[in-house]
């Protein structure tokens, strides 16, 4: 019996670590390593950056650390100008998402519930696809001579050949393709749990069904439109393939901006910088989202 | 303190709902068949029926929420085709309650009332009015999901009432209650309706909540409406065996129609030794015809010893249970046709010398009043 119950203090209490052991080591551990390549300076040499860590001389290590990168990240506008046009450009293609995904999740969990599980697999179809060439994909359609220049010309809508691909127009739409479900999943889910009765009841108050939309539907589907938009906004602000491939070189984003750093350029502090700048950037929604989250848990326990 | 409405019985009284014929389909299933229906102002009206019988379709017509597929209503007058519900001068007390979850107890009450767009001083006056109807008004600023049934059932209530509407429709009001809090609510329900003199209309399809709160009772079934009636004249003068079946309990005889003798019908039925004498003289019957005579389970009285000889309605048996419930003593009888009969008793005192056990046998009887012929 002693021994039942110490091991079942011993996994009761191991169980709750798992995550943190979970983020301790491919969280911590690797965010440690690049904030410490963010302090050093590039060098010709394997690994690309000094100094590297020894055990005999700790003091000299640390005493080599600086904020050099930061402050080239703050002399050189370039990256403020990456950083705010990454912001914003994932901030507008949210707003398409929401704009776009909304009434896709609406009609779901409006569907008959037979085909509602069916329509969540095709969702999430596009998945089975490499992200890549999906995008890909796109330059196909949006080039000059590609499949939506052919088909408007053909259905006689147009007589010039569009110019899309390497503009922003196409990073939106690269963008608004690809997180399309990350907006659309959690949307649903929320949805679908809404009690229709709720709908008859704003109807029977005299709330013709507009009205109802904005005051019952909209602050009951909250939950998921900003579990929604911070999984699209997240990873757009840091989104790389997407610009490259349709943006062209016009397009400025922070993503971009790192992966010249780190390969172009072989400045692995500098490229550390700039990650941990995005890192920077990207705490700060989250921060709000949990705030704005403890405080409506707060008012009604 | 029971005011005499009877606006039904008088040919002049104009309805304030009237139900035309009205046929529901959803496919192929009728949910309402050519069903017409008055209702008088100041009614406390209650369709009762088991579930699937039409009634909660009936009253979604009523509140908008679905179409007639045949037949029109009209409502004071107003011929409600065409109206959607935000329009229509019809309030509902949802059986789930649907209290908006994101809003506190005064905005879920203040709702109906900004949608009229009344200026923000009236709006916070009539919801201090019905918070203090429901006595609410300390849970002013909670949300639904801070408050308890009953709590919410109120608010239910006050929200519905706050348009003060022609007509308030509460589907199943006392459905989600525990027992002592529904009686109380019953009560409740009575006095607001009594005070506002609103026009109720309940759908229920518990008979006791019916009986309790009702001005008249539609008692419906797969569609139509089998009787309309006071509570009273549902009781003891069901029209159908379905009806005498469905509110109370009954015990149903079986027989055949043998004659007429001084007013009073003489009924052979298989479970008595004699033929019954049943006082029912609205019937109009004749000879041999198949009738099933009922007798509620408190019009019958238990014996020990024979009846004088010459006592009319006697039937004869063993008991079978005994089921004590307080107020009431239930008695199983069995009788020699293998039939069961149900009868109840007041105690009316406490203790009772030598009480009638299991096994004995015993003879049941009742007045040729107590009972209601039913033809068949």
């Amino acid at each position: 019996m002693v021994e039942r119950s110490l091991l079942r203090r011993v996994t009761a209490g191991l169980v709750p670590a798992i995550p943190y052991l979970w983020l301790g080591v491919l969280f911590l551990v690797p965010f440690l390593i690049v904030l410490k390549i963010s302090l050093s300076d590039p060098a010709v040499a394997q690994p690309p950056y000094k100094p590297v860590f020894e055990w005999g001389d700790i003091a000299g290590f640390f005493g080599a650390l600086d904020l050099e990168n930061f402050e080239l990240l703050t002399q050189d506008d370039l990256y403020f100008r990456a950083t705010l046009s990454s912001v914003r450009i994932a901030a507008f293609s949210t707003l398409l998402l929401l704009l776009v995904g909304f009434p896709i999740a609406y009609g779901m969990a409006r569907a008959p519930e037979r085909v509602r599980s069916l329509l969540v697999a095709l969702v999430i179809l596009p998945f089975w696809t490499s992200f890549l060439i999906r995008i890909y994909a796109w330059v196909a359609i949006l080039k000059p001579e590609g499949l939506l220049t052919q088909a408007l010309t053909g259905l006689g809508l147009i007589a010039q050949p569009l110019d899309i691909l390497n503009t922003e127009t196409a990073v939106y739409i690269g963008i608004v393709y690809a997180y399309l479900p990350f907006m659309v999943l959690p949307l649903y889910a929320t949805l679908e749990k809404m009690d229709d009765t709720l709908l008859e009841a704003a109807l029977d108050l005299g709330s013709p069904p507009w009205r109802s939309f904005w005051t019952i539907t909209v602050p009951l589907a909250m939950p998921g439109i900003v579990a929604g938009s911070l999984l699209c906004f997240i990873p757009a602000v840091g989104e790389f393939v997407i610009p490259d491939l349709l943006g062209g070189s016009e397009t400025l984003m922070i993503g971009r901006q790192l992966w010249s750093e780190f390969f172009s350029n072989r400045d692995w502090p500098l490229a550390s910088a700039v990650a941990i700048l995005l890192l920077i950037i990207l705490v700060v929604p989250i921060v709000i989202y949990r705030d704005v989250e403890a405080r409506r848990v707060e008012g009604r326990p | 303190m029971r005011r005499a409405f009877a606006p039904w019985s008088n040919p002049d009284a104009k309805p304030l709902i009237r139900f035309d014929n009205v046929t529901k389909r959803f496919g192929d299933a009728v949910a309402v068949d050519h069903l017409s229906l008055d209702i008088f102002e100041g009614e406390f009206f209650c369709l009762l029926g088991p579930s699937g019988c039409g009634k909660t379709t009936l009253m979604r017509m009523l509140a908008g929420f679905e179409t007639p597929s045949e037949g029109g209503m009209t409502l004071g007058g107003q011929n409600l085709a065409g109206v959607p519900p935000y329009r229509r001068p019809v309030n509902m007390m949802f059986q789930s309650y649907a209290l908006f979850p994101h809003m506190s107890v005064e905005k879920n009450i203040a709702f109906g009332l900004k949608q009229d767009g009344l200026p923000k001083d009236q709006i916070a006056e009539r919801v201090g009015e019905m918070l203090r109807l429901v006595q609410l008004e300390k849970l002013a600023r909670r949300y639904p999901s801070q408050l308890s049934g009953g709590q919410r059932q109120r608010v239910a209530l006050a929200r519905a009432l706050a348009k003060k509407p022609k007509v308030l429709l509460l589907d199943e009001p006392l459905g989600a209650l525990d027992k002592k809090l529904r009686e109380e609510t019953q009560f409740e329900l009575m006095d607001i309706q009594h005070e506002l003199h609103m026009t109720f209309v309940v759908v229920t399809h518990d008979q006791e909540e019916a009986m309790t709160m009702a001005d008249r009772i539609a008692v419906m079934d797969h569609g139509r409406i089998v009787q309309v009636a006071t509570p009273g004249e549902i009781y003891e003068q069901p029209k159908t065996r379905f009806i005498a079946e469905f509110v109370g309990d009954v015990n149903i005889l079986e027989g055949h129609v043998q004659g007429r003798e001084n007013g009073l019908w003489r009924v052979k039925a298989s479970s008595a030794e004699h033929p019954l004498t049943i006082d029912d003289p609205d019937e109009v019957l004749h000879s041999g015809q198949a009738v099933a005579i009922a007798v509620r389970p408190e019009k019958m009285l238990i014996h020990r010893d024979p009846p004088e000889p010459g006592a009319v309605n006697v039937l004869s048996g063993e008991v079978w249970d005994i089921g004590y419930l307080g107020d009431w003593t239930v008695y199983r009888v069995k009788l020699a046709t293998g039939e069961i009969l149900r009868v109840t008793r007041a105690n009316a005192s406490r203790f009772v010398d030598n009480p009638i056990d299991w096994d004995e046998q015993v003879h049941v009887t009742f007045a040729p009043d107590a009972a209601v012929i039913l033809a068949e």
